[in-house]
């Protein structure tokens, strides 16, 4: 039982390793395998080591954790709404985060402050969203997720008169950031140890998840007590999503389809899924990030266009062979 | 061994204004049918009974224990419900399905154990589903989707059981089957209360009856008291009439 788990979550983490180790090596200047280990061992010629440890390892780190933290996100989405189309896009979080970010961008301040403005607007769309579509009576999961794409789209258009009033000077570094950009991405440790801290609470909760994507009231007859766990989940889910925007910018895609190949794959239990989200979500999105700022060096590419090139050839490839 | 009784209870049906107060007591080794014409309130009754619905006014009582001072959780461990609907948002399988029964008995940190599997193969080999166990839930039909329903109730193993129509969908053989199997348990020792449409079944396999009237009103008591034709038939307002085969009596809806 327990090495049913183990197994494609170890193959996962190999993979992710793996991952990580192509894109500390290749960019502008290549190494190779040797001079790779002789960096990871603290030798090796000062400008490798600068070029790996201060500028390749920090992105690569941060891409993990962004795809990751969105994988995850788009699962509890997926089970709390019970619908394989909820992901945090859809449901309109992003497109707060990003008219907070673009609103910093505007008023000319970066970094903590762009961060926290995005954050912030995370977070005001989460509780615009759960707030309406609470309304006078109880929540179900098929108004939340239509407030969610009325939200989104709302958000959409508000984005696109921003653009629209923008100084043209300042509209590149705002389209990148909307099709997701990591290459200001210089502190991978707050979003990568609130994925590790995540995944750690979610292994308990694991089987009241599954329990509860049967259904609310199954889940109540069997035990779980389903309102507390569903506010959980979406805070959580809210959380991590406005954490990953925060560091990388609106990255679409990875919460949708990251979950569903490896629903396809792996089955539906999510004490198996929920896991190997973090591990596969992130190593799509370093996999990404590498080509996005290889393939046509030294210009970078947007790496929410590599996701989506990446992605949706294999998702549509495994839905067609699925049962 | 526990029984399942109500104080006072009116359960809570939109729009309707007043309703017989129950109180019922279901003894273990009872069988309870509930008859009633669709939007009784029959699925209400078991759900508030469940705890999944709050009553308009009155208690449920599990044991000597108040429902609302027990947690879900300790529910769960004695009390299972089969739901009449079921819908299954993400694929699984059949041998997943019958294990969420274990739901209840398992620490935050546990996996399912070798007697968690046990008991779930055991069941799925009573209600004769054992050979789909690999199969999705989805890809089944409407009865072979039922008898799982069922295997995951058998798998929770409560004390009390409680079934909206629990034949629904099957064939007559598993129609039989299921009510043997509920009848059974509660030879084990369980209450067991279920809605039924087929007055044929309740009044072979059920000992007591329970009529409930779109109006609210209700009344119980041992079978052979309550399936009167006269009370049928106002109940339904449909005629009826009765023959007897193997000393219980069969219904047949009158033309007309």
């Amino acid at each position: 039982m327990v090495a049913r788990l183990w197994q494609p979550l170890g193959l996962l983490a190999l993979i992710a390793v793996a991952a990580m180790l192509f894109s500390l090596a290749v960019g502008s200047a290549q190494l190779s395998a040797a001079q790779l280990w002789a960096v990871v061992q603290g030798q090796g010629d000062a400008l490798a080591r600068t070029m790996v440890i201060e500028l390749r390892l920090p992105r690569a780190l941060s891409a993990f954790a962004v795809g990751g933290l969105l994988a995850v996100a788009g699962a509890l989405m997926q089970v709390l709404l019970r619908n394989p189309l909820a992901d945090p896009y859809v449901l309109g979080i992003s497109g707060g985060a990003s008219i907070g970010a673009l609103a910093a961008m505007l008023a000319g301040v970066g970094g903590v402050l762009m961060s926290g403005s995005a954050f912030i607007g995370a977070l005001l769309s989460t509780f615009l969203v759960f707030g309406l579509a609470h309304g006078s009576g109880g929540w179900t999961p098929s108004r939340l997720l239509l407030t969610g794409v009325v939200v989104a789209a709302g958000w959409g258009a508000v984005i696109t008169l921003m653009l629209a009033l923008s100084p043209a000077e300042r509209l590149p570094g705002m389209l990148y950031w909307l099709m997701g950009d990591l290459s200001y991405a210089r502190a991978p440790w707050p979003p990568l140890l609130l994925l590790m801290a995540t995944c750690v609470l979610l292994i308990p909760l694991g089987r009241s998840l599954n329990v509860l994507a049967r259904g609310p009231q199954q889940a109540a007859a069997l035990g779980v007590d389903v309102r507390p766990l569903e506010w959980g989940i979406y805070i959580a889910a809210s959380l991590l999503t406005a954490a990953a925007v925060t560091t990388a910018g609106s990255i679409g895609f990875v919460g949708l389809v990251v979950p569903h190949m490896l629903r396809l794959l792996l089955g539906n239990d999510q004490r198996l899924i929920l896991p190997a989200c973090a591990l596969a979500g992130g190593t799509l999105l370093v996999l990404a990030d590498t080509l996005a700022r290889t393939m046509i060096a030294p210009e970078q590419l947007p790496v929410g266009v590599i996701t989506a090139l990446l992605g949706v050839p294999t998702f549509l490839f495994l839905l067609y062979r699925s049962r | 061994m526990t029984r399942l009784a109500t104080q006072d209870l009116i359960i809570n049906v939109p729009g309707r204004s007043a309703g017989t107060a129950l109180n019922l007591t279901i003894e273990p080794g009872q069988v309870w049918g509930v008859l009633g014409p669709n939007g009784a309130g029959k699925t209400t009754l078991l759900h508030t009974l469940a705890g999944l619905n709050a009553p308009r006014s009155g208690q449920v009582l599990i044991g000597n224990t108040p429902l609302s001072q027990l947690r879900r959780r300790q529910v769960a461990q004695r009390l299972g419900l089969v739901f009449q609907e079921r819908l299954d948002g993400f694929p699984a399988t059949v041998l997943e399905t019958a294990l969420i029964g274990r739901h209840p008995y398992l620490s935050l940190w546990q996996m399912e154990g070798a007697d968690d599997y046990a008991r779930a193969a055991a069941a799925l080999e009573a209600l004769d589903v054992a050979h789909l166990r690999h199969r999705l839930v989805n890809t089944l039909s409407g009865g072979e989707r039922q008898r799982v329903a069922m295997a995951t109730v058998l798998t929770q193993a409560p004390n009390i059981w409680l079934a909206d129509e629990p034949t629904n969908h099957l064939d007559l053989h598993h129609q039989s089957a299921v009510m043997a199997l509920m009848a059974e348990q509660a030879a084990q020792g369980s209450a067991v209360m279920m809605c039924l449409h087929d007055l044929n079944l309740a009044a072979r396999w059920c000992d007591h009856i329970l009529l409930l009237y779109p109006s609210g009103e209700a009344c119980w008591g041992p079978r052979d008291t309550m399936l009167v034709p006269r009370a049928l038939e106002s109940l339904y307002r449909q005629k009826l009439a009765v023959v007897e085969v193997e000393g219980a009596p069969v219904f047949v809806p009158l033309k007309g």
